[in-house]
C-alpha cells in the first residue's frame, strides 16, 4: 500500500454518505465563533469531487441572493458534522462547471429515477 | 541540540484539534541507535553518532563492521553525527521519535531533488524573453551577460544555467504537529527538502 495512504488511513471518515456531482447536498458544517460552536447548513448542488484519500474535496454551488456562491469542503474534515444527499441528479459528466454559465430554468438538473 | 534521522514518507494534510487542515510532511523518524559518543577531551568535540536503517553484513566494510560491533549495534546504512547532543546517552542507546514532542519548532535538513542541468528560468527565476513580436529562440534565454569594452569580461558569479538541486538544504522553523511513537512517525508542518524515501535529519 502507498505509505501515505497507510499513515492517513486512521484519519479518514467512514460516515460519509455516497454522493456524486449533480446531487443536491446539505452540508452541516460546524462553525466556531469565539468559544461557541454552532452548525451551519450549506445547501446546494455538488458540482465536483476531486482528490483521493485525505486530500479529497468537493464543491457545492448555490445561488444566494441572485449571486452564485461556491464552497469547497475537505471531504474528511472533522468540521463537517453531517452530509445529506437531498436529491440525486442525472448528469453526464464529472465536473459540472458548465452550470456556472447557465441561469434560471437552464441551470436545472434532471432528477435521477 | 536534539536530533534524529528519518526517512521522508511524503506530504499530506492533517486536521488539527480545531479541525483546520494543516499541510504536513510525514517523516519516519528512527529508531536510531547511538553508535559512538564523542567527548571533547578525547575527540576534540562533543557529538553523538547515530545509525539509521539496518544494512546486511556483506554490504558493510570490515572496518565499519568492527565499529558497529564495538557499540554492540547492528550494521547501519546511514551514519550521522549530531554535535552537542542533549541529554545523557551511551553507546547502544536507542533514539526514537518520542524524543521530540508536539509543538516543537525544528530544523529539517536533507538533499533537495536533483534537477540536472537547468536553465536560468527554472534555476534563477529569470523571466525569459518575449513570447511574441517576432521573437525566435529567445523564449527562455538569459539575455545579456554584461557590457562590452568595459569591463571586457563576464563578472564572476553571474547567474547562468547549470546543475540545480541535489544540494544540502535546511528548512528552519518547522513545527511538529503530530507524533505517532508506535509507528515512529513525525508530522512536520510544511515541506522538507528531498524526494520521498530520501534521508532527512531533524534537529531541535
Amino acid at each position: 500500500m502507498d505509505p501515505i495512504q497507510a499513515v492517513t488511513a486512521d484519519q479518514l471518515r467512514t460516515d460519509i454518505p455516497e454522493f456524486s456531482p449533480g446531487d443536491d447536498v446539505a452540508v452541516h458544517y460546524r462553525v466556531i465563533e469565539g468559544d461557541k460552536e454552532r452548525i451551519q447548513v450549506f445547501r446546494g448542488l455538488c458540482i465536483q469531487r476531486r482528490g483521493g484519500g485525505l486530500n479529497a474535496t468537493f464543491t457545492v454551488r448555490k445561488i444566494s441572493g441572485g449571486v452564485g456562491v461556491e464552497r469547497i469542503f475537505p471531504l474528511h474534515s472533522p468540521r463537517i458534522a453531517k452530509i445529506e444527499r437531498t436529491r440525486q441528479g442525472k448528469v453526464r459528466r464529472a465536473k459540472l462547471y458548465y452550470i456556472r454559465n447557465l441561469r434560471g430554468k437552464a441551470a436545472r438538473i434532471q432528477e435521477k429515477m | 541540540m536534539q536530533g534524529i534521522l528519518g526517512k521522508k514518507i511524503g506530504m499530506t494534510r492533517f486536521f488539527n484539534e480545531n479541525g483546520a487542515p494543516v499541510v504536513a510532511t510525514v517523516i519516519e523518524a528512527g529508531p536510531c541507535r547511538v553508535v559512538q559518543v564523542k567527548k571533547e577531551d578525547k575527540d576534540g568535540y562533543n557529538a553523538v553518532q547515530l545509525g539509521f536503517i539496518e544494512q546486511m553484513e556483506k554490504r558493510v566494510s570490515k572496518p565499519l563492521r568492527g565499529h558497529f560491533k564495538r557499540a554492540d549495534v547492528p550494521n547501519f546504512r546511514i551514519l550521522k553525527e549530531i554535535r552537542d547532543f542533549e541529554g545523557e546517552v551511551k553507546e547502544g542507546d536507542t533514539v526514537q521519535a518520542d524524543s521530540f514532542s508536539e509543538g516543537d519548532v525544528v530544523k529539517v535538513t536533507g538533499f533537495s531533488k536533483g534537477r540536472g542541468f537547468a536553465g536560468v528560468v527554472k534555476r534563477h527565476g529569470f523571466s525569459g524573453g518575449p513570447r511574441t513580436h517576432g521573437q525566435s529562440d529567445r523564449h527562455r534565454a538569459p539575455g545579456s551577460l554584461g557590457q562590452s569594452a568595459y569591463p571586457k569580461r563576464v563578472f564572476k558569479g553571474l547567474k547562468m544555467g547549470g546543475r540545480m538541486g541535489n544540494t544540502r538544504n535546511t528548512i528552519r522553523n518547522l513545527r511538529i504537529v503530530k507524533i505517532v511513537p508506535e509507528k515512529n512517525l513525525i508530522y512536520v508542518s510544511g515541506s522538507v527538502p528531498g524526494a520521498r524515501n530520501s534521508i532527512v535529519e531533524i534537529y531541535r
